[in-house]
């Protein structure tokens, strides 16, 4: 087995120090290395998107990248999105729209939903549709997580 | 958290609003802990080796070089379980499983009866060494000639998974089971073959004037909960096990784990985490006992955990079918004879849903003389799991698609035509039961009245369909246990897993009795030996059995504060009353107690007030939806594109109506995605060919446009708020109206699932080849 290899890069604003093996993915190192189960498993191939991750400013399946890719990048997932505070406004979107039913793709589907607001801040529903493409929920027919996506569009243009 | 309240004209101040739920926060933080989220100090992963082969015979294993892989802390196989027996009679005390079968299941005997069937189960210190030493696993397999299809599985000479399979004659027992050792019966791939029958088909074909018959064939389809299954066990030193593990019910889980584990319920906690979607297929034990034994063997705590493969490959789809309907109707528009022959793939043990399908097909409609006869058939495909109204949506998908082409024969509107032979209460169905009141004729009169049902639809190739399904509901044994703090607030722990927001809406239906908002309820899933007894999140029954018991709960608690109101006051207790969580002297009316004053004065005034409900109701009432739907059919490709797409419910009276357009969407798409894209593909070994998301194509949110919510409330009798079971009726009429739409749009009448891109074409294709010749 090869040698576990050291790494250093930023999660969430924080400088953070971790081993991993080689063979290890960035979402078992998350995961299982740095306990932050926040980032959830649905296929580990890149199919369903529950582990989005966005990394370096791109959205990525984290099971698709290895831990030791990690190395200087600036890594936020869902523990990053909300502050002390209050909730991120696409988080309290997705409860106000009862956008989640059993919650296991919610946090991709954030990520994801931030990812695109930051990009175009006022996208439409086929954008939305278009977007989220790459994230599988079997629960709620994703009605309702567009309808929160928009809605939480027009909250943080209201604001911004 | 602020409520949002809808305008309301009901009775009620909590039932019918929209409160944010109590755990939606830990849910959109990443912060909610499901199945694979635990760790814990010297945690072990556990992985498990699974058949290549659809049918074979285990002659020998040898883990040797496995143990000794560095890591590798333990091996089990189907010795280090109990053996409980497979026979029919061993069927007591309401059980509805044949945990012989059940055993067989999660880790194979002599035989591996599907590809994927787990045969050995490692524990090492990381998941990637716990796979390497499945490699290291021998197995010497007698490859048999694999049974993948009903037509081959039913004949005479079929070769047999079981040798001493008990062929029913039972529409009461989805289990079925062996046969007693001095039973002599034939061998045979049949666990079941039942029939219904009321009045007299003969006659009623008669009287017929138009009559229509067709054969219909649906592929297995994946309940596709976006959660793998996972399971974590401490089996400690003094016998006493900890499993922490996401699942429809935490007491089905310990009581089936403890059958196959060999140890007394006593022995088992099981914590129910978080469950990432479940749709039926979380109600049986897979990993729990695995977990289990090798935790006992390892002495160390463990985590198995499934890929997404294994999912596919390892876990409940559900059946495949062929269903054969023969339907007479008059000019009147009155059906006058149905006869009907389901057969349904079980997979590799018995029990697929043949029976349910086989009473709901016809139950929304009053159908005098019909005949419906059903096969539970085994075959070497994992054995099929509950999924989301079990058994109603192929049975619909052939009696509605049929219904559309009588009423089309006959000329006569589709929902007229339900109209004029739906059910009402007091209808008989098939099983001579007769049904309670149901809404299913103010859902047709709505869908009428829908303006999407009259919308113009123009342009080539467009069509729209309609629809209807039915599904019993379910219920069970539930408790809940709630204590009053003194802040004012009530913590309620209930029984039932929260599967789409069931908690929101039991913590609903205790305020309401108590006349407190639902953000002073604090509810939690209790853990086995937190709670009683509660049976499954499923059957669409959780919001209905726990909303009961949750409602006792707080008239438990109400009586209790009416007792100790009279005791400050120094009255007696019909002095006093309890409305909009006011406790007022019925005499002296200055003398008021808010909920909240009294809670602070609990302890000072005779100590705790805590509540309870156990109950195990019946009146849970049957629910039915109808659909319309919009399609395009691209006839260069075959690609089915959904419109509009409007589903209506007839849900009793909504609790939190947000949560119920939730489960009539939700179960909406999955019909969409049975509809058009998902299927188990086999190969002539029996391979699942698409055991990836990539392969097995549920629907995305670019393939829908959004789904429009009818609830239709009519108010079930059998509740005090008269909710009904809304979870899963709504999968049931989206595959006959998109079929039905499709043949409005290209002329062509689809009889098999799912209705693809390459299938479509295959019957335009065959359908200009009739044409020209």
């Amino acid at each position: 087995m090869a040698k576990k290899a050291h790494i250093e890069t930023t999660i969430n604003g924080e400088q953070v120090e971790y081993l991993c093996e080689p063979r290890q993915s960035l979402l078992e190192v998350l995961r299982d290395v740095l306990e932050m189960t926040g980032t959830k498993e649905g296929c580990n191939d890149g199919n369903c998107g529950a582990c989005t991750v966005v990394m370096d400013g791109r959205i990525v399946n984290s099971c698709l990248v290895l831990g030791v890719e990690a190395e200087g990048a600036n890594i936020e997932t869902i523990e990053g999105v909300a502050t002390p505070e209050s909730l991120h406004p696409l988080q309290q979107s997705f409860l106000q729209n009862a956008a989640l039913q059993c919650g296991i793709c919610t946090p991709g589907f954030i990520l994801a939903s931030k990812a695109l607001l930051e990009r175009e801040p006022d996208p439409g529903e086929e954008r939305v549709r278009h977007w989220l493409a790459g994230n599988l929920c079997r629960c709620t027919g994703y009605d309702k997580i567009v309808k929160a996506v928009l809605e939480a569009a027009d909250v943080l243009e209201v604001k911004g | 958290m602020a409520t949002t309240t809808e305008v309301s004209s009901s009775e009620y101040n909590v039932v019918g609003t929209r409160p944010i739920r109590h755990d939606g926060t830990e849910k959109v933080t990443g912060r909610a802990r499901y199945s694979a989220d635990i760790q814990l100090p010297g945690l072990l992963h556990g992985r498990v080796l699974r058949s290549p082969h659809a049918h074979a015979r285990i002659l020998s294993m040898d883990v040797s070089k496995a143990e000794a892989l560095a890591g590798v802390k333990a091996v089990v196989t189907s010795a280090d379980f109990a053996k409980p027996s497979g026979r029919v009679s061993d069927l007591t005390e309401g059980a509805i499983h044949n945990m012989g079968f059940m055993a067989n299941n999660v880790m194979a005997g002599d035989k591996a009866l599907y590809k994927g069937h787990a045969v050995a189960a490692v524990a090492a210190t990381s998941p990637h060494v716990a796979e390497e030493a499945l490699g290291l696993i021998e197995v010497q397999y007698e490859v048999l000639p694999p049974v993948l299809t009903l037509e081959v599985a039913m004949k005479d000479d079929a070769p047999v998974l079981h040798e001493r399979l008990k062929s029913l004659a039972n529409p009461g027992l989805r289990p079925g089971g062996l046969m007693d050792d001095d039973d002599t019966g034939e061998s045979t791939n049949i666990a079941n073959h039942f029939v219904f029958e009321s009045g007299d088909i003969e006659q009623g074909f008669k009287e017929a004037d138009v009559v229509v018959e067709r054969e219909f064939d649906t592929a297995s389809v994946h309940q596709g909960y976006i959660e793998p299954h996972a399971a974590t066990a401490v089996w400690n030193a003094d016998g006493n096990i900890t499993i922490w593990c996401s699942s429809q019910g935490q007491f089905a889980m310990r009581d089936q784990t403890a059958r196959l584990v060999g140890v007394p319920v006593s022995k088992i906690k099981v914590i129910p985490m978080e469950i990432g979607g479940g749709f039926g297929g979380k109600t049986i034990v897979y990993l729990e006992p695995v977990a289990a034994a090798l935790a006992k063997k390892s002495g160390q705590p463990v985590k198995v955990a499934m890929s997404r493969s294994d999912v596919f490959q390892g876990t409940g789809p559900t059946s495949g079918t062929h269903i054969r309907v023969k339907m007479g109707a008059n000019k009147q528009g009155k059906i006058t004879a149905v006869d009907a022959t389901l057969a349904y793939e079980s997979g590799a043990f018995p029990g697929s849903p043949a029976i349910p399908g086989s009473l709901c097909m016809l139950s929304a409609y009053e159908v005098e003389n019909a005949r419906v006869e059903g096969y539970d058939v085994v075959v070497n495909k994992p054995k099929a799991a509950a999924y989301r109204a079990p058994g109603s949506p192929a049975s619909a998908f052939a009696a509605e698609s049929v219904i559309d082409e009588v009423a089309g024969k006959l000329g006569i509107d589709p929902v007229e035509f339900r109209m004029l032979n739906g059910a009402t209460e007091g209808t008989r169905r098939i099983n001579g039961v007769r049904l309670p009141r149901i809404g299913y004729m103010e859902l047709l009169r709505a869908a009428k009245d829908h303006p999407h049902y009259s919308a113009p639809l123009e342009g080539p190739n467009r069509g729209r369909g309609f629809a209807t399904g039915f599904w019993g509901n379910g219920t069970g044994p539930a408790s809940a246990v709630a204590s009053v703090n003194s802040d004012g607030s009530v913590s309620l722990v209930e029984g039932s897993p929260d599967i789409g927001g069931n908690r929101v809406a039991l913590a609903m239906q205790f305020a309401e009795v108590l006349g407190i908002a639902a953000e002073d309820v604090k509810p939690a899933i209790g853990d086995t030996d937190s709670v009683g007894f509660t049976s499954n999140t499923g059957g669409s029954g959780a919001t209905f059995k726990s909303g009961w018991a949750c409602y006792e709960a707080a008239h438990d608690i109400k009586r209790q504060l009416i007792e100790r109101a009279a005791k400050i006051w120094e009255a007696t207790p019909e002095d006093v009353s309890y409305t909009d969580g006011v406790l007022t002297h019925n005499s002296d009316p200055e003398l008021k107690l808010t909920f909240r004053q009294i809670a602070a004065r609990l302890n000072a005034t005779g100590g705790p007030i805590s509540g309870r409900g156990n109950v195990n109701p019946r009146g849970q009432g049957p629910a039915t939806a109808g659909c319309i739907v919009d399609v395009e059919v691209d006839p260069d490709t075959g690609k089915v594109d959904i419109l509009r797409f409007t589903i209506l419910q007839d849900i009793g009276k909504a609790i939190h109506p947000s949560y119920v357009e939730g489960q009539m969407q939700g179960g909406a798409v999955q019909g969409i995605g049975w509809a058009l894209n998902e299927e188990y593909v086999y190969n002539d070994r029996g391979e699942m060919t698409n055991s990836s998301f990539l392969d097995y194509r549920m629907p995305t949110s670019l393939d829908l446009p959004m789904i429009d919510t009818v609830m239709v409330e009519v108010p079930n009798p059998g509740h005090p708020f008269g909710m009904k079971g809304v979870g899963e009726v709504a999968i049931v009429p989206p595959m006959p109206a998109i079929a039905n739409a499709i043949h409005d749009a290209i002329g062509i009448r689809m009889t098999s699932l799912p209705m693809s891109p390459g299938n479509i074409l295959e019957a335009i294709w065959s359908q200009e080849e009739n044409g020209k010749a």
